[in-house]
């Protein structure tokens, strides 16, 4: 939080700000100090709120031509995508965006995991954070039911059945979800108001979200606190303004070049088939960004065991705070959990690679080495780690040359004294 | 002997990430298992700068007219579509003489009577049944697949259409095969419902290319992917403009970036000269006293 009272210059500002501080606010988002060594990992921020803000308003746009019914579903999307002006565009972008929504909340997540940003103080961001991916999935998972494709109907029927493995109210529960017997008109239209709702409840969270940050403040990749009153910091408007938007830019490009170039890569072929209660498509796959989970899901012999280990990965991650007890947030001082960490980057990528695939034979039992990894690495490794490992020293602050080359230290240290020396004597 | 098993932990996990990777190699080993790869045809839409052959879109059209509409609808498209920029590009005049071969049931009119009249170019592409139903009951249990978004619809887009089409064969001696179902090594199990349908010279181009069966399964490829993709061609060139317009702003927004950031490491510099003034300062009035004229 910026130290000085803020006090606006006209008197009309100070009369309005003093009954509903919004410039005060503003103030405050624009002179907000960030620490000056953030990398470039640290954009994705400004990158998933620009996300959101495109969902929202693409979706919106969506809706006013979008049918939410059986029979009319398939048929609207086909309208949207021919004859609404530019209506491919902006169904591209939406379901695109969604793609690339995950694609940022991933690195988010994962540079959160490596520079220890989850650590205290920042418990409450971490777990604000993970609502929101949370949201996000559900958000995502009933908006690729809308077009009422056979991936939809089926992916529905998969993971909404998936409620029916709790004991004794497993049955209702899915009825009541269903809005019948099985996935039909009411899911759809239960889905599409949900779907409409869940991405302001997530814009709520966000601003929470940033909200949290902005008490302690950015952790930074040296991970140690910084010292506000030694230059370290530098005001997020102009400095970090940039630099997001530049980053920003690049994402947009990669974003775009998918709408426009190869736009249905990454969603299923038989979602352009119309949804058909009487035929199952050969294997149901969620999209991308949920199939780690799914194999998780799959890796399980019994259906509620499944369920509850694909819960628990994610809900896992709400301790993670407490479960990792390394006081040292950076990974870069941190030389075993640093490799653990690519451990686990891969982990996750091999587990989405074989979600994709039937679950058999080599895939089922990488599937179930990749899953028990998976639990061992937060609840055994980390608490293991943050005990016995020997980190590396940490610099004093964020402005150190010990940060820039290991070695330049000394160095400076010799040059420093040489020329307080020569200083001192010249005083004499 | 604490760091000692802490390296022994080190070199572990190092042989962790050498079976890992290690291990995604029959993953990829294994994931070969398609029927039969398919006729990857270079294709005059693909890529980003990729437009319709127009003559190519017309004869296609010609094909999915007198050969496949007999059983397959296109619901998505009308008639207009056909005289649309981007599309096969038929005059409006050809457009209109399509649609009036076919008719369609309006109304009810003022008495409250459905009729028959001729299609108008607003009209989407008359289905040859009525419904799903009776489709399927007329093609021996199978439902000819609307081809709106067919080339969408199927894994390999185009050149699994391509394939298929070239794809009949003399079933193998030991292949147990029911009567009215085919022998395609292209389709999933590699039995189809659908007979061969095209044939050498089956038709007649009305521009005069020679109908080969490749021809025709070129043609009628392209035409619908165009039915699947109408603006595919609008696409590609707004793509283009916006990523090359993109880059651009890029450039000058990391210049600008870079402007604005020096302006910090400037001021850091600065900064850090008076902190070294103060220091000095400091220093000296150790050495001077505390009257800081004496200095000169």
């Amino acid at each position: 939080m910026s130290e000085e009272k803020y006090i606006p210059k006209s008197k009309l500002g100070q009369w309005f700000d003093s009954r509903l501080p919004l410039l005060t606010l503003s103030h405050h988002l624009q002179a907000y100090p960030t620490p000056k060594n953030l990398n470039y990992w640290w954009t994705f921020g400004g990158i998933l709120t620009f996300c959101l803000i495109t969902q929202i308003i693409t979706g919106l746009v969506l809706a006013m031509h979008y049918v939410a019914h059986v029979d009319h579903a398939f048929q609207s999307i086909e309208h949207i995508m021919r004859d609404v002006n530019y209506g491919w565009l902006i169904r591209y972008v939406h379901a695109n965006g969604a793609s690339m929504f995950f694609l940022a909340v991933y690195i988010h997540i994962f540079r959160s995991l490596f520079y220890g940003s989850y650590k205290s103080p920042r418990e409450v961001i971490w777990i604000i954070g993970l609502l929101i991916y949370i949201l996000m999935m559900a958000t995502a998972f009933m908006g690729y039911v809308l077009p009422w494709g056979q991936m939809s109907f089926w992916g529905a029927t998969v993971i909404t059945n998936l409620f029916s493995a709790i004991p004794f109210v497993g049955e209702s529960i899915t009825t009541w979800l269903w809005g019948g017997y099985s996935v039909d008109n009411p899911t759809l239209n239960r889905f599409y108001s949900l779907h409409y709702l869940l991405p302001f409840l997530i814009f709520g969270l966000v601003i929470l979200h940033i909200w949290a940050l902005h008490v302690p403040g950015n952790n930074n990749p040296i991970g140690i606190d910084v010292k506000k009153n030694r230059n370290e910091t530098m005001p997020f408007h102009p400095y970090m303004v940039m630099k997001d938007l530049t980053a920003l830019l690049v994402f947009i490009i990669i974003f775009l070049w998918f709408v426009f170039f190869a736009p249905n890569v990454l969603g299923h072929p038989d979602n352009y088939i119309e949804a058909n209660p009487l035929v199952t498509p050969a294997h149901i796959v969620p999209e991308w960004y949920l199939l780690p989970f799914y194999a998780i899901l799959r890796a399980i012999p019994s259906k509620l065991g499944g369920v509850i280990f694909m819960f628990s990965a994610i809900f896992i991650l709400m301790l993670l705070p407490w479960l990792d007890t390394s006081k040292v947030r950076s990974a870069i001082f941190r030389p075993i959990y640093k490799k653990l960490f690519w451990v686990l980057v891969f982990v996750v990528i091999l587990l989405g690679y074989l979600g994709a695939k039937p679950p058999e034979g080599i895939y089922l039992t990488l599937s179930r080495l990749a899953t028990a990894y998976y639990f061992i690495h937060f609840l055994i490794l980390l608490p293991f780690l943050g005990r016995y490992e020997k980190t590396d020293p940490l610099p004093q602050s964020i402005s150190d040359p010990v940060l820039d080359k290991p070695g330049v230290l000394e160095k400076v240290k010799k040059a420093a004294s040489a020329y307080e020396g020569e200083n001192v004597g010249s005083f004499k | 002997m604490k760091e000692k098993t802490l390296d022994h932990l080190s070199n572990f996990i190092n042989k962790i990430l050498i079976i890992f990777f290690l291990s995604a190699i029959p993953c990829v080993a294994f994931s070969e298992e398609k029927s039969a790869n398919l006729i990857e045809n270079k294709w005059s839409f693909d890529g980003i700068f990729g437009t319709f052959d127009r003559a190519s879109l017309q004869r296609g059209f010609q094909v999915y007219q007198e050969v496949c509409s007999g059983c397959h609808s296109i619901q998505h498209l009308s008639y207009r579509n056909l005289a649309e920029e981007g599309g096969p590009e038929f005059t409006e005049d050809q457009a209109k003489a399509i649609a009036k071969q076919f008719e369609v049931i309006d109304g009810p009119n003022s008495e409250g009577e459905m009729f028959n009249r001729t299609a108008k170019l607003s009209d989407k592409f008359v289905k040859p049944y009525p419904n799903v139903e009776a489709s399927t009951a007329a093609n021996g249990g199978a439902y000819p697949p609307d081809m709106s978004v067919l080339a969408k619809a199927r894994e390999g887009g185009a050149n699994y259409i391509y394939s298929l089409l070239l794809g009949y064969e003399e079933a193998p001696v030991d292949f147990d095969l029911d009567d009215g179902v085919y022998y395609n090594k292209y389709m999933a199990g590699q039995k189809i419902k659908m007979s061969s349908p095209l044939d050498d010279d089956l038709i007649e181009y009305s521009d005069g290319t020679q109908a080969t069966t490749e021809q025709m399964a070129k043609d009628v490829t392209t035409f619908l992917v165009w039915a699947s993709e109408p603006h595919l061609e609008n696409q590609h060139k707004m793509g283009f403009k916006t990523i090359i317009y993109l880059i651009i702003l890029l450039t000058l927004v990391y210049l600008s970036k870079q402007k604005v950031w020096s302006r910090f490491d400037n001021k850091k510099d600065s900064k850090n000269e008076e902190d070294t003034f103060d220091k000095v300062e400091e220093i000296v009035t150790q050495y001077e006293g505390e009257d800081p004229k004496s200095f000169k």
